[in-house]
């Protein structure tokens, strides 16, 4: 498989004291979508800027398309299309203009009509960029990058602050930009959007990358694939943890917000085993339903923090 | 689908950017009515408040206060015998009253008499204070039959070419060419820069000399606007007379536009919050606003710090548009003065590109 971005023991600290990222090694594939996922201030913009060549590294080595940013920095540019976490455009602009100028610095941009149809901002195209609701902002955001008629694409964080609609919305563009051949590296904090939208990831946390995978690899390797989330009364054992780790098909316990949480493989086995431990406790359950384990829980299971901290 | 946006496609040439961005600058500021206020709606009210200001008012009228009393009568009666009552004009009123005016300021001198002669109250602060003194003694002693040794003619120079006005609207040109660099360039580039959008902007294969050239451009556009203004206001109201060559005018402009310019974008290089830069600017224009002679005659400062005003950007516009506007001197008399302003220029641009940051 053709790589198209790669880095090799990045580093980053800002002002000789906040080591924002701390040797990452990531290698990315022509046409696939990875993921950035991780908590505020876990460095994904760090990375991704040191990526976009907008940042210098404190030490490390990043490859794009098979080139390096000292050498062919205007070559580069020219085949990837940007949109940074926030980015104020000029208010008084129309969302047209706005996209012209844009295209008018690449030698072979996409028509801004298309890319206007695209994002569904073909009726807003003469409105100032000042009276856009802060969804289609992002979505003008995205369009000035894909008005480069890039190869690759960087989004960082491009769906933060949209209804779950104009998330999906997002989405779909992404996917269509996908099958034209196109790579998309971005960064988020959603899992649910890292878990439909990516082909892989990199959990990253304190400038670390904690956990690498597709979504189903990291969930299948970390965790279960269900959760057991139950709450009782009334217990003579206390709440001690190994009463539950021993009934049959549990791989991790752990207490979430009052609500005890099983990782589990097959919930057939384990549910009636967790209802006759209660009954011969003497306790009274309170609670139990089960799910599908998500990324949030790789999260929990490797930090023992939630990735968005209420 | 694909094969539309195929036919769709288009290939940009070496200058689309830069034109583009000229173009985007020059809507961004017609679209903004604050800064067509302040860049040619201020200046045009200024000028035309201060010359009506200084028109309506010849300065050679006295207002003078006579105290009431058995001899006030007789004070004015021999003010209205000299030859120069016209140029007096005096009220009588009580002492009370009198003290009270002369203190606001509506009166420029106290008259009063009494047995040991005439009394004058003044101010040696005033200038018309001290001026109406001696023109109403002067009025005083030739009425009560003093003869002058010398005869002597007076004529008022009132004519287009050496009025306040004529010296005033250069000097607005000059104002407003460093104003509008100063914000155009330095305001406008932190703004973008706290917005992220200088970041945004070099993450794409824009050339940053086209950035700057852009912006640069728009201010020579807005400057030939500015001039145009100012020059065709002070002819059309005020009968000023342009005596130099309009080529000039706009190449002197044209300089000036550009080295305020580099100083703006020299005062922008690292500034991260428009609150700071706005600070920034105001302090380096202060100096010129006082000293480069926009509202009054740099000559009034002492001696000793001639050289360093001149040595100011502005005083080198301002003095550089006034003798090719009101005296008609050619451009290449203005040597010393294009070379302070291209230094400043020069200087400041090298500088900014060095310190220059995007994000
Ligand atoms: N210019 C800077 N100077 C100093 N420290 C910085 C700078 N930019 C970021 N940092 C610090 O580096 C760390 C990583 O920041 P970064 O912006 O990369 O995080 P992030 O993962 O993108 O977070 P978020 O989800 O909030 O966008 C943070 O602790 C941040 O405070
Ligand atoms: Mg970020």
């Amino acid at each position: 498989m053709e790589v198209a971005i790669q880095c090799r023991n990045l580093r980053k600290t800002y002002d000789q004291k906040v080591e924002a990222v701390r040797g990452v090694d990531l290698t990315i594939y022509a046409g696939e979508c990875f993921g950035l996922l991780g908590p505020n201030g876990a460095g994904k913009t760090t990375t991704i800027e040191i990526l976009e060549g907008l940042l210098t590294p404190t030490s490390g080595e990043v490859e794009v398309l098979g080139r390096n940013w000292q050498t062919h920095e205007r070559e580069l540019r020219e085949q990837l299309g940007i949109s940074l976490q926030e980015t104020r455009l000029s208010e008084r602009l129309s969302v047209r203009e706005t996209v012209e100028l844009f295209a008018s610095f690449y030698r072979y941009p996409n028509s801004v009509e298309s890319v206007l149809e695209e994002l569904s901002l073909g009726e807003k195209a003469d409105a100032w960029v000042g009276k856009l609701s802060g969804g289609q902002k992002q979505r003008l955001a995205v369009a000035t990058a894909l008005v480069a008629n890039p190869k690759v694409l960087f989004l960082d964080e491009p769906t933060t602050g949209l209804d779950p609609q104009s998330r999906r919305q997002l989405w779909d563009i992404i996917r269509q930009f996908q099958e034209r051949k196109g790579t998309v590296l971005l960064t988020t904090h959603y899992m649910d959007e890292a878990e439909r939208l990516c082909d892989r990831l990199a959990i990253i946390d304190h400038g670390q990358i904690i956990a690498e995978g597709t979504p189903a690899e990291l969930i299948a390797r970390l965790t279960g694939h269900h959760v057991v989330e139950f709450a009782i009364s009334g217990m003579t054992d206390g709440s001690d943890d190994q009463v539950w780790k021993r009934l049959p098909g549990v791989q991790g316990v752990r207490t979430d917000d009052g609500l005890l949480c099983l990782q589990v493989n097959e919930p057939h086995e384990t549910i009636p085993a967790l209802l006759a431990e209660v009954c011969k406790q003497g306790a009274r359950l309170e609670h139990l339903t089960t799910r599908q384990a998500s990324l949030e829980d790789v999260f929990v299971q490797l930090t023992g923090r939630h990735l968005r901290e209420e | 689908m694909a094969d539309t946006a195929q036919q769709a496609r288009r290939t940009n040439g070496r200058w689309a950017g830069y034109w583009h961005l000229l173009l985007a600058r020059m809507k961004e500021l017609q679209r903004e009515p604050e800064v067509i206020f302040w860049v040619f709606g201020f200046p045009l009210l200024l000028a035309l408040g201060l010359g009506i200001a200084f028109r309506d008012k010849p300065a050679d009228i006295a207002s003078v206060v006579i105290v009431e009393g058995p001899n006030s009568q007789k004070l004015v009666a021999l003010l209205r015998q000299s030859p120069e009552h016209g140029a007096i004009r005096a009220d009588v009123l009580g002492e009370r009253t009198t003290l009270d005016q002369f203190r606001l300021g509506k009166y420029a001198l106290v008259v009063s008499m009494d047995d040991q002669g005439v009394h004058y109250r003044y101010d040696p602060a005033r200038p018309e204070s001290v001026l109406a003194r001696s023109q109403v003694d002067d009025a005083l002693q030739s009425a009560a039959g003093r003869k002058n040794p010398i005869n002597t003619v007076a004529t008022a120079a009132s004519e287009p070419g050496a009025r306040y006005i004529d010296f005033l609207i250069p000097g607005l040109i000059g104002m407003n060419l460093m104003n509008s660099g100063m914000w155009g360039i330095g305001f406008a580039t932190v703004d973008m820069r706290q917005r992220k959008l200088l970041k945004r902007l070099i993450a794409t294969p824009m050339r940053r000399s086209d950035f700057l050239l852009a912006l640069m451009s728009s201010r020579l556009v807005l400057m030939v606007i500015e001039v145009a203004l100012l020059l065709g206001f002070g002819a059309l109201v005020f009968h000023l007379r342009v005596e130099g060559s309009l080529l000039a005018i706009l190449l002197i402009g044209t300089l000036g536009a550009v080295s305020f310019g580099a100083i703006g974008l020299l005062t922008a290089c690292r500034a991260q919050k428009i609150e700071s830069v706005s600070g920034l600017i105001n302090l380096v224009m202060m100096p010129m606003w006082i000293f480069s002679g926009v509202f009054f005659s740099y000559e009034r400062f002492p001696e000793m710090v001639q050289p360093a005003i001149r040595a100011l950007p502005l005083t080198a516009l301002n003095d550089a548009l006034r003798a090719i506007i009101l005296q008609g001197a050619p451009l290449s008399s203005q040597f010393a003065r294009i070379g302070v302003l291209a230094l400043w220029g020069v200087l400041c641009f090298v500088l900014a590109l060095r310190w220059f940051r995007w994000s």
